[in-house]
């Protein structure tokens, strides 16, 4: 029995290390916020913080094995909600995301499916592990995956549609897809977008001006290209050590878009600086490598997987915010964990952290 | 272990392990990420903080110009011709990375204005800085005003700003000699002459505006404006404050050239009135005129029209552009050349309406019957003319006529002065590849043939010729009150015959002065007797000169277009005169016509002159011959009184030379 020893094995370096991020999002978002109608944004998010921190001890309670167990229940009420958003959904900024839950409070699901998914392909690969994967394994893999990116996809919000896809990605890899299938797969896809890109109807107007303007930023300098170009001179102007809190000029000026969401890396990096953001990026590291010693000490493989798929998705919103901060990637809309504005992303990240608090409490247990 | 997993999943307990190779291998993919990622932020806030600082800074701060009050315009007794007055000017700004083009539209209602315009005025922007704002339409109304007060919202881009503008004198009154001002144009701008001029700037554009550009501008000033990316201002970093241009003092009076407005008031043509001493003008009227305040508004499409339409050429300076015949005029010229070459003191010509030459017969208007050198020149014999022409020959005349400054530009201080022809052997083997005939050169002999001169050519040379032989550069602006540089940079910028002293003897001076005098005596020659002005010492020469056939002999005066001009250049005294006055009058058929206008303008100058120096000016002249007619009511006698006002005098009925 060691109900009361769980505490003690809970991990108090990750839970230090995330609520200092915590802490750092919300200053940055009372500065991005100041001079605008978002003022008190800051105050908001800190009771989303709570409310995740709150639903992370409560699921660190819940043995994970059980939560593995209602996946594919899960599964299907996550589509459903997809399905059902796309019906009644309310439409923000042309896409119909949200559901009202009455009183202000307003969800989207397809921030909990993600959650989902991690579950169910940790049970899935669970059932695969230790033996070769046939292509028969991969193509339900995709479907499982491809079907909730697919109801994302037409919402539209191509943001969230692509953070499902390193869930799979370090399902097939941790599972134990060979090379060659890699291969043929890399082959398939290039070709498909290839196909998609010559096309150019499978995309919405603003995702292709998105895509263009980041191959060609000067195409449209209002568009998404403004975006990036005003972040770039955010971070760049930002120099060694910043403008300091509260004096960033493209910040507080309202020249950088969206400051306390998706910007809100480029708000942090005019502010603060190269020292700065490395200090962020130093923390994403040391959570990230928490995370992975987290799942190598994991008791068992749907364990192991669920971290995994976390870290995968983690990585993969980081990647994706700062590189499109930085200029390196196109605008996809994709917050960045942990710091930017939103209380669907934060309950993602803590019922996450809460899951993988359990699984490592478990990592005795057997 | 508390909880034994259900019997069924153990077919999932297996000893198999997640490989740690695999999770190992994540670590590394983490760490390439966050690397990939910091060697952006590297790239972006190490090695380019210095390109994207001033992005930062172009984003932030937007210039506003503070445009500095242009400078006053005096007359030379500091009485005010151009002043400012305050007005509001609408500005675009830009930069806010808002699309400007889709709001075109609605700017065009706000400001009543036609969409091209606004477009074009974009266009001319493109090459400036984003963060100068343009401006777009001056002198806006109150309702202007109130409706972009009204659509600050949909419309932030537009801003309005208290700016100082040009007021000028109405219904044109010195319309050519001030000029006026206006957007600097973009051709302008290629010239190296506008280097340090930038789009939306206001320039003089002719006139004193144009010339004295660089000293009535003064500098314009800036703010340094910090702006949210809506372009609102929220605080100022710094301010360069605009230097006011520095007034400006002409060497025109205004009661004189209210005069000449008067006196040329319905015709056309041009009048120039220049103090021979110095060569100051001391007014300048050019016939018809334009009112610069509509230029530099927004010139209607209507008055631009108007004036480009109207042959009488109402933006032309016709003192200083004119080309023209100088007909009679040119006969002073004439007699100085005759004299002091020793041929026309003994020179007896028998005038019967004219004389053939080469085998053509040029006439006179009149049969004079034996004509000398001392009534030549007041009854305008021209079969004397003829005589001595052939007698001097082209170039002998041309060299007397240069030395007087015919055929170049004075150096006035005022653009596009024209230079005039005065004919030569050289000059028509240089234009015309040909030789001179003699014959050519009966006609120049009465100012005909290729000859041409400005008004204020022709009166800088009879003044010049009247003072003895010193000519002075004509100039509106008193050169020692300028910057030093400026007055060398004057000087070079409109290069002339400026200063310069002919040698004439005493007594081909006296003969020449005294014969003009006899122009505007009533009796005997009268040929400007029309002009007399009892108590003045009024001296001139007419001049009647034909517009349509070069050939000499003036039998018929044409009528319309083709209708002779009527010249008249007047002075007083006769010698050393205070005042030289040159009148063309574009078709106004006799040059006698022209007198009474000279003598307005002499009298207006005379009378103030008495005024001030409380009647003190003596009478030197010999008493002349009693009118044969007795003067009309307000006129000649009337001048000597020091209560009569300028420019009332009216002349005597015109009679015919």
């Amino acid at each position: 029995m060691r109900r009361f020893s769980s505490f003690r094995d809970f991990d108090w370096m990750l839970f230090t290390l995330v609520m200092l991020m915590s802490l750092i999002s919300v200053l940055e978002i009372k500065s991005a916020t100041l001079h605008t109608k978002f003022r008190g944004f800051d105050h908001k998010q800190i009771e989303f913080l709570l409310v995740g921190i709150v639903l992370m001890f409560l699921i660190s309670r819940i043995d994970y094995h059980r939560l593995v167990d209602i996946a594919p229940w899960a599964y299907g009420v996550g589509l459903f909600s997809l399905v059902a958003v796309k019906l009644v959904g309310t439409k923000v900024l042309g896409g119909r995301r949200w559901i009202n839950l009455g009183g202000g409070v307003h969800f989207q699901p397809s921030e909990w499916v993600k959650l989902i998914l991690i579950l169910a392909i940790a049970r899935y690969f669970w059932g695969l592990i230790g033996r070769d994967l046939s292509w028969l394994d991969i193509g339900k893999a995709f479907a499982m995956i491809g079907l909730p990116m697919g109801l994302v996809l037409i919402q539209p919000d191509l943001g969230t549609a692509l953070t499902y896809f390193p869930v799979l990605l370090v399902g097939l890899f941790l599972g134990g897809i060979r090379f060659r299938q890699v291969m043929v797969l890399l082959l398939g896809f290039s070709l498909l977008i290839g196909g998609a890109w010559l096309s150019g109807k499978r995309l919405k107007p603003y995702q292709m001006a998105r895509l263009t303007s980041f191959i060609d930023p000067g195409s449209d300098p209002r568009g998404a290209g403004y975006q990036i170009l005003q972040s770039k001179i955010a971070v760049g102007s930002g120099g060694l050590w910043g403008k300091g809190t509260n004096k960033g000029t493209q910040t507080q000026g309202d020249f950088l878009p969206i400051p306390y969401t998706d910007f809100i890396f480029a708000a942090f990096c005019e502010e603060h600086g190269f020292v700065g953001g490395m200090g962020i990026l130093l923390l994403y590291f040391l959570i990230l490598m928490r995370l992975i010693e987290n799942a190598q000490q994991a008791s068992d493989v749907p364990g192991a997987f669920i971290i995994m798929g976390v870290v995968a998705v983690m990585l993969f919103q980081i990647v994706v915010n700062i590189g499109m901060v930085v200029g390196m990637m196109p605008v996809t809309g994709i917050p960045l964990p942990l710091m930017s504005y939103g209380g669907s992303s934060i309950l993602f990240s803590f019922l996450a952290l809460g899951i993988v608090m359990n699984i490592r409490m478990r990592r005795f247990v057997n | 272990m508390i909880h034994a997993p259900k019997p069924e999943r153990h077919i999932y307990y297996r000893d198999d392990k997640v490989s740690a190779d695999k999770l190992h291998a994540m670590q590394y993919v983490v760490v390439l990420m966050l690397a990939l990622l910091a060697t952006g932020m590297w790239k972006l806030q190490i090695l380019s903080v210095g390109d994207y600082r001033l992005l930062a800074e172009a984003n932030r701060i937007r210039k506003d110009p503070v445009r500095a009050p242009r400078g006053r315009i005096f007359d030379r007794e500091g009485r005010i011709i151009v002043d400012n007055y305050p007005s509001i000017t609408c500005y675009l700004l830009r930069g806010q990375g808002r699309d400007i083009e889709s709001d075109i539209p609605m700017i065009a209602r706000a400001l009543d204005l036609p969409v091209d315009q606004i477009q074009a005025t974009l266009h001319r922007y493109e090459i400036s800085h984003k963060y100068e704002s343009i401006p777009l339409k001056q002198d806006i109304t109150q309702d202007e005003q109130d409706f972009i007060e009204a659509h600050r919202n949909e419309l932030p881009e537009l801003e309005t700003r208290d700016e100082q503008r040009r007021l000028y004198p109405q219904d044109g009154f010195a319309a050519h000699l001030i000029g006026y001002v206006g957007e600097v144009s973009e051709e302008d701008l290629k010239s190296s002459k506008y280097d340090f001029y930038d789009p939306g700037d206001v320039v003089g554009k002719s006139g004193v505006e144009e010339t004295y550009d660089s000293l009535l501008r003064g500098t314009d000033g800036s703010r340094d404006v910090v702006v949210d990316s809506h372009g609102r201002e929220v605080g100022q970093l710094g301010q360069q404050l605009a230097i006011p241009g520095k007034d400006l003092r002409l060497t025109i009076d205004l009661d004189i050239q209210r005069a000449a407005e008067q006196a040329m008031e319905g015709k056309t043509g041009a009048l120039v009135a220049m103090d021979p001493h110095t060569g100051e003008i001391l007014a300048m009227v050019s016939r018809p005129n334009f009112d610069p305040n509509q230029f530099s508004g927004h010139l209607t499409k209507d008055y631009w029209s108007k004036i480009v339409n109207d042959p009488n050429h109402p933006m032309m300076n016709k003192t200083i552009q004119a080309q023209d015949a100088p007909g009679s005029t040119f006969k002073i010229i004439m007699s100085l050349a005759g004299l002091q070459e020793g041929i026309a003191q003994d020179m007896r010509v028998m005038c019967n309406g004219g004389a053939t030459f080469y085998g053509h017969f040029f006439a006179c208007d009149q049969h004079h019957g034996m004509v000398d050198i001392h009534n030549a020149i007041p009854w305008s014999c021209d079969t004397f003319y003829y005589m001595m022409a052939e007698r001097l020959g082209i170039d002998t005349i041309a060299r007397y006529a240069n030395s007087v400054g015919i055929g170049q530009k004075t150096g006035i201080d005022l653009p596009e002065e024209a230079a005039g022809t005065m004919p030569s052997t050289a000059w028509k083997l240089k234009t015309m590849h040909d030789k001179w005939y003699a014959g050519e050169t009966i006609s120049v002999g009465i100012g005909q043939g290729a000859v041409t001169v400005t008004p204020l050519q022709i009166a800088r040379a009879l003044g010049g010729i009247a003072s003895g032989g010193v000519l002075k550069r004509p100039h509106v602006v008193f050169p020692d009150e300028l910057p030093e540089e400026m007055q060398s940079a004057i000087k070079d910028t409109f290069p002339g015959s400026g200063d310069r002293v002919v040698p004439i003897t005493p007594e081909n001076w006296e003969t020449i002065t005294d014969g003009m005098a006899q122009t505007t005596m009533p009796g005997g020659f009268d040929t400007g007797a029309a002009a007399h002005m009892e108590g003045i010492d009024f001296a001139g020469k007419t001049g009647t000169a034909q517009v349509i056939s070069h050939s000499a002999g003036a039998t018929s005066l044409g009528s319309g277009a083709s209708r002779a001009n009527a010249w008249f250049v007047g002075m007083a005294p006769r010698r050393n005169p205070d005042i030289v006055v040159a009148v063309l009058w574009e078709h106004g058929g006799w040059g006698a016509g022209s007198a009474p206008v000279v003598a307005q303008v002499v009298n207006a100058y005379i009378t103030k002159q008495r005024r001030i120096e409380g009647n003190l000016h003596a009478v030197e002249t010999p008493k002349p011959t009693p009118p044969a007619a007795p003067n009309p009511p307000g006129t000649p006698t009337a001048m000597l009184s020091p209560t009569s006002k300028p420019g009332e005098a009216k002349a005597a009925s015109v009679s015919r030379p």
